[in-house]
């Protein structure tokens, strides 16, 4: 009972993450090429709910950041000019779900004051609005790879698994060949021989492509398992002696013993491939400037001064921590229940 | 002995059908290193028809792979392009780094991962074990390059080791004394990283294996005989639970090779993972390809001693292996 409930829960937060994701947009105050040339690698905007007298207000307020002309490249709060925190303003256009066009934004504040609730990079560009953007591009790139992965997987695993003979030990032999190899090296072999410079939608999908074909191999594996057991229960047999063809066999009465598996891998799987992602574009093989991605947002900290004078850079890292704790829980939880 | 004959055939097989496997992608694949020399004005397309000649990429592709072959033969493993050398030895330079900050976070990883997993099996109430569960699902949760990322803003924050590189700059002329504690140093913040993000795995691998071992009819039996809780734990259960952490070991190499990839470019450690980077950006086809047979050599040796040990360690499988 108790663990159910824990279920719900971690479903409910897994999927709010993932909407406001889906909701980039709405929830994220500019648009991910705004560049505020005076404010590059500004620290997050600090929120006040006490003014410059002392008063409590409800309504809190972001005040205006100066630079220092003492020191190059600092920032201090100007406490004088501060400015409401408004919400359900308007704001630069984006489209909801890639179709429908809006302009309202959750929360925003009056200009000349500028909201970045976790800085801004080296452009200026607002890190948090680009984390959610860069979100789309990395939680989708996960998805459609794990799709792609099961997809094989569960194709090749149930053809190897019924119909077995020579089929099964192609399939097997050649399945092993991508076990065998630690997953990064295998990633980075398969983009080495694929076109470098590419513009970010290209260079997505290759990456669905190259990720999603690298792990087909113990889904398919563990399916075949599955299937191999499945075809000679009884009531398979009975369909079969009845007439069925192989396609119906497979459709209606062994694929439905493998759902529990398949749900598992995606489990297992979908983070991974978001890892994958972040790791390719962190690295400069993935998803590039200016298109945001949680992997390429990443990749200043590669320049030492940058990691270390300016520490919100991590911030979109760290925020990557909630997504793979709900999709660890979830698979823990998953094989609790299969076991 | 024969069944260990019969996995190093295997393994030769696997190894060769990678390399044939990366040629036949080097082949579909469009776009090669010549083609990104070519792009510079100053090489005029003669002189790229003639390098093309020289390094015999104008064959077709059972050609270049028989002479791949037998360069392979020789220990040269290809030509590269970037580095105008053989593969074979630049590589080997390299793995050894790799292998230095690999081994040990194995040996360490496994130290740590034993002993508390041991323990968390045998009281699985107590504080260790809901320890080392909330522990194991928040590291779970924390992927490799964040802890590496952190690892290095909190070192270069607080100036705790070294961070970055292998050598620092100073040591190079003193003794061998001051090289290794230099060495020592630069190694703990990426072994840190290695061993942190291999840990849960293990950590929950050993301790479900004890717990199955723990709850079979002859340790209660033992218990009954009054036979002590140390005695039982180590002499008896865990023997028997040694077998699934055997093969463990073989597997969990290729996830640490990665890691460890990943890791090197992060602290800049002068291993496999930045010369395989460079070559893929520059497309140096020899070198990639030569790095994915390296960590698969690694792995399949991995796997093979770990059946060794298998051997070693399982008196069920020797007697098999004997019948």
């Amino acid at each position: 009972m108790k663990q159910k409930y824990g279920m719900t829960i971690l479903l409910i937060c897994l999927g709010l993450l993932h909407l406001a994701v889906f909701a980039a947009g709405f929830l994220s105050p500019y648009d991910v090429a705004e560049q505020d040339r005076e404010l590059p690698f500004a620290p997050p905007t600090r929120i006040h709910f006490v003014d410059a007298r002392g008063a409590l207000h409800l309504r809190p307020s972001v005040c205006l950041l100066v630079e220092d002309s003492a020191q190059f490249g600092a920032y201090h709060e100007d406490t004088q000019k501060c400015f409401p925190i408004r919400f359900f303003v308007d704001g630069p256009q984006y489209k909801l779900g890639a179709v429908l066009a809006c302009t309202r934004h959750l929360f925003g504040v009056d200009p000349p004051a500028r909201l970045f609730l976790m800085g801004t990079d080296g452009y200026g560009r607002d890190l948090f609005s680009r984390f959610l953007h860069g979100g789309q591009i990395s939680l989708a790139a996960g998805l459609l790879a794990t799709l792609l992965s099961l997809g094989i997987g569960v194709l090749l695993g149930t053809a190897s698994g019924f119909f077995g003979g020579w089929l099964d030990a192609v399939v097997m032999r050649f399945g092993e060949l991508f076990i065998a190899l630690p997953w990064l090296y295998l990633l980075f072999a398969l983009r080495a021989f694929l076109p470098l410079n590419i513009n970010p939608s290209q260079a997505f999908l290759l990456l669905i492509a190259v990720i999603g074909s690298v792990g087909w191999a113990r889904p398919a594996r563990l399916i075949r398992g599955v299937v191999l057991s499945g075809k000679e229960r009884h009531y398979v047999l009975a369909a079969r002696s009845f007439g069925g063809s192989p396609l119906y066999l497979v459709r209606r009465h062994i694929l439905p013993q493998t759902y529990s598996i398949i749900l598992t891998q995606a489990v297992l799987l979908i983070p991974q491939y978001i890892l994958a992602e972040v790791t390719l574009s962190f690295l400069g093989l993935g998803v590039g400037e200016p298109e945001p991605s949680w992997g390429n947002m990443l990749a200043s900290v590669q320049q030492y001064h940058v990691l270390v004078s300016y520490w919100w850079m991590l911030l979109p890292g760290i925020a990557l921590v909630p997504v793979f704790l709900g999709y660890v829980l979830l698979a823990n939880t998953l094989q609790a229940r299969a076991t | 002995m024969r069944y260990l004959g019969l996995r190093l055939l295997q393994s030769v097989f696997v190894l060769l059908g990678v390399s044939l496997l990366s040629f036949v992608f080097v082949e579909l694949a469009p776009g090669n290193f010549f083609d990104e020399i070519r792009l510079n004005p100053r090489i005029s397309s003669s002189t790229v028809t003639n390098l093309r000649k020289q390094y015999g990429m104008d064959q077709p592709l059972p050609a270049r792979y028989f002479r791949w072959l037998e360069s392979a033969a020789k220990g040269e493993l290809g030509f590269s392009f970037a580095y105008n050398a053989p593969v074979g030895p630049l590589l080997w330079a390299r793995a050894r780094n790799t292998l230095l900050l690999t081994g040990s976070a194995t040996l360490l990883a496994w130290l740590i991962a034993l002993p508390l997993g041991i323990l968390s099996a045998a009281r699985p109430r107590g504080w260790i074990n809901q320890a080392s569960e909330l522990f194991t699902t928040a590291l779970l949760a924390v992927p490799d390059l964040l802890l590496a990322l952190g690892l290095l803003f909190l070192a270069v924050h607080f100036h705790w080791f070294h961070a970055g590189g292998m050598f620092s700059r100073e040591s190079a002329e003193q003794g061998s004394w001051v090289l290794s504690k230099d060495l020592a140093a630069h190694m703990v913040l990426p072994v840190t990283v290695l061993v942190l993000g291999s840990l849960p795995i293990l950590l929950r691998h050993t301790r479900a294996a004890m717990l199955e071992v723990l709850d079979s009819p002859y340790v209660r039996a033992s218990r009954a005989l009054g036979i002590s809780r140390g005695r039982i734990l180590f002499r008896h259960a865990l023997p028997a639970a040694i077998n699934p952490l055997v093969s463990l070991f073989g597997f969990s190499l290729g996830s640490l090779l990665s890691a460890s990839l990943l890791t090197e470019v992060v602290m800049s450690w002068p291993g496999l993972g930045p010369l395989l980077l460079e070559a893929v950006l520059a497309r140096d086809i020899y070198v990639v390809i030569g790095a994915v047979l390296f960590s698969t050599l690694l792995l399949v040796f991995g796997t093979l001693l770990a059946d060794v040990l298998l051997f070693a360690a399982d008196p069920r499988i020797r007697t098999e292996g004997l019948a």
